[in-house]
């Protein structure tokens, strides 16, 4: 698939999008402006965004608790993304969700899961919706390596291919599942599994490359378009900070060298040095676009801090689609 | 009118489900093969057609035996613009899917702030009271009634189990349906023409005046048959069947105490949380000054199934054990405090 320059511009809003609103996220957590926790993508926005971008406006996706990338890389405005966050009225979930279950259908997006793979169901029956009605939709699930090793996947694996759903199962392995690192509690490769389904399995080795990233899961999603079913993608890729904003472990489970050497490799200055390479834009121009998405930070921080907390009664709207009695 | 069986009756409704909107599938293990009758005209397909037949491979879908993921499916399809009827028959095996129920089905519009409507309905039996065993006898709901965001149901007859289904499909959130196999061969009439039976109405199964019995499923043909026991004995029985537990018709029960003064509740789930004991703790804050004797649960005792039919009979309620509460809170019986009719041996 041939990406105008328009498009791959575009890929790199995304990824600083993605990567300025989770390091406000992160100040602001560390402030108690945002109650909770927060899971941050900064270091994995190509991963996010080669996938998201190779999904149309129209295609489902689910995800995880790393959640922030996924609404926004596949397009959903940051102000009621930041909203949420905080708890506010104006929130995307209307304050319901927090961090942990940001959803904006919208743009396709199902909703992020606090449970570890329990959202490739989901994407999974989007999936099956789509074929049954034959409306042409392709569904992404969004899972790490920790959850490579729940039983749904392969359930959903399973049933996609005896099915042939439309849908790619996308493994984010940023190689550590909180402090464990992958290859310990992971027999043999991931993408490997997707033999066993009679399915294609390809593992992306440089998940800091977007371009690599939009396309293997452009093969995937044209597959799954074409009727031909599932696929398994696993990109390899890693967490610039620690599992969650504020956790502080006793054990340096990560060895310096190792995250040095990702940190070197920040997907975001690796293409915009691809960008100035090929003549696709000028050194002011993507100054120019980091300073657009900076004012788009700090507009959803503005529009979230004007916002109003959501009424108590809020907590006893929307559990039915009718109000069937539950009240305080 | 029409005589049909329960398993009959929501075979019917699936099938007018089906034939009125198209958005309308139905999965499940060993759904093509019409196993148990409710997804063909009749048991044969030689006979009367079937769903695929009628209906095609698109529409009507065997699944392989992954309940996390069929059960999280029909979510996900539900969420998108389908109006999924999962068949997972027992009901037992709903624990294996019980992230997708308690995490997904019943949180997501909620946590979305009412972005997601998940029409959705998963049938399940209860096969209790045939010796097959722990695995398969469970009486599940309350504790799916302990979750807020999921309707429950539990029709006891023929005509509610297809108008229920029929309420259920047309629903936007989640129900689950809870049939007794005990049930599946009971008779009664049915309308021919198309009918609905709104979720959170209770059916007043018998008019009476000195007791309310409060029935859960099986237990309603039991409580009638009690009721009519002891109508000889001059005793006037009301028998409520709330035919939905989520949404509760606590009114109706409320209603019915005020004018008895006397709650017997009969209830196939182990007694601790049980539907039972919801329906205690209402009725013991809402009609407190009407009640004129203890309230009584007649319960399963909370012990698990048995298998030797020596040994799992006598664990349900019964016409007998219904009869005999009755009788002690009307004072023909001497009550205790420790309700051994209900009650297990002390557990050592």
């Amino acid at each position: 698939m041939d990406l105008s320059s328009q498009d791959l511009l575009e890929m790199q809003r995304r990824m600083l999008r993605i990567r300025r609103f989770d390091e406000r996220a992160s100040k602001m957590v560390k402030r108690g402006q945002i109650p909770g926790t927060v899971h941050t993508s900064i270091g994995q926005e190509a991963q996010v965004v080669g996938a998201c971008m190779a999904l149309g406006d129209g295609d489902y996706m689910s995800g995880n608790h790393r959640s922030h990338g996924h609404p926004i890389g596949k397009g959903s405005p940051l102000g009621p993304l930041m909203a949420e966050l905080v708890g506010k009225a104006t929130g995307v979930c209307q304050g319901k969700g927090g961090s942990l279950h940001l959803a904006d259908f919208a743009v396709g997006s199902l909703g992020e899961s606090g449970i570890v793979g329990s959202s490739i169901p989901i994407a999974t029956g989007a999936a099956l919706s789509s074929k049954v009605l034959g409306n042409g939709k392709v569904s992404l699930a969004f899972f790490g390596d920790g959850a490579a090793n729940q039983g749904c996947l392969y359930e959903a694996m399973n049933i996609s291919g005896v099915w042939d759903l439309p849908v790619v199962f996308l493994c984010e392995n940023n190689q550590y599942a909180l402090s464990t690192p992958a290859h310990t509690v992971t027999s043999g490769v991931i993408a490997d599994r997707a033999a066993g389904f009679g399915m294609p399995g390809v593992r992306v080795e440089d998940g800091q490359d977007v371009l690599a990233v939009f396309e293997a899961v452009t093969a995937a999603v044209e597959r799954a378009r074409r009727g031909k079913g599932p696929s398994l993608v696993e990109v390899v890729t890693y967490r610039f900070n620690e599992h969650s904003e504020g956790l502080r472990l006793g054990t340096d489970y990560r060895n310096a060298e190792e995250k040095a050497a990702w940190v070197e490799r920040d997907p975001i200055v690796l293409f915009r040095q691809h960008l100035e390479r090929e003549g696709i834009a000028t050194a002011e121009e993507l100054d120019a676009l980091e300073a657009e998405v900076l004012a788009e930070v700090d507009e959803a921080v503005r529009f979230t801090d004007e916002s109003p907390y959501p009424d108590p009664s809020v907590a006893f709207k929307d559990l039915y689609t009718e109000p069937i009695g539950a009240t305080a | 009118m029409t005589i049909m069986s329960y398993l009959g009756a929501i075979g019917a409704a699936q099938r007018e489900a089906m034939e009125a909107d198209e958005r309308v599938v139905i999965i499940g293990e060993d759904v093509e093969a019409n196993v148990y009758g409710t997804t063909g005209a009749g048991k044969s397909r030689k006979d009367k057609g079937d769903f695929l037949e009628m209906f095609g491979a698109n529409r009507i879908r065997n699944t392989p035996i992954s309940e996390e993921v069929i059960v999280g499916a029909a979510i996900g399809a539900a969420m998108t613009g389908l109006r999924p009827i999962v068949d997972l028959s027992y009901s037992s095996f709903l624990y294996m899917a019980m992230d997708q129920f308690v995490n997904q089905a019943a949180k997501n519009r909620y946590m979305f702030g009412g972005q997601a409507s998940i029409p959705v309905v998963f049938r399940s039996a209860m096969f209790y009271g045939l010796n097959t065993g722990a695995h398969h006898s469970d009486r599940p709901y309350p504790m799916f009634m302990n979750v807020p965001g999921l309707k429950i149901i539990v029709p006891s007859n023929p005509y509610d189990a297809k108008g229920l289904l029929r309420t259920a499909v047309d629903s936007d959130d989640p129900v689950l349906t809870f049939e007794a196999c005990m049930l599946w061969g009971s008779k009664g009439e049915v309308p021919e023409e198309e009918y609905k039976i709104p979720f959170g109405q209770a059916n007043v199964a018998r008019a009476g005046d000195d007791v309310t019995v409060v029935a859960i499923s099986s237990a309603v043909p039991e409580a009638l048959a009690a009721a009519e026991t002891l109508a000889g004995e001059g005793v006037s029985v009301e028998v409520i069947d709330p035919r939905t537990l989520v949404p509760f018709d606590s009114e109706a029960v409320i209603r019915s105490v005020q004018r008895t003064g006397r709650l017997v509740i009969a209830d196939p789930a182990h007694r601790t949380c049980s539907a039972a004991a919801e329906i205690s703790a209402i009725v013991a804050e809402e009609a407190f000054e009407s009640l004129r004797a203890p309230i009584m649960r007649v319960t399963t005792p909370d012990t698990q199934i048995p298998f030797s039919p020596a040994l799992e009979k006598q664990l349900y309620p019964n016409r007998t054990k219904i009869e005999d509460a009755v009788r002690r809170v009307t004072g023909l019986m001497a009550n205790t405090l420790n309700n051994e009719l209900t009650s297990p041996a002390p557990r050592m």
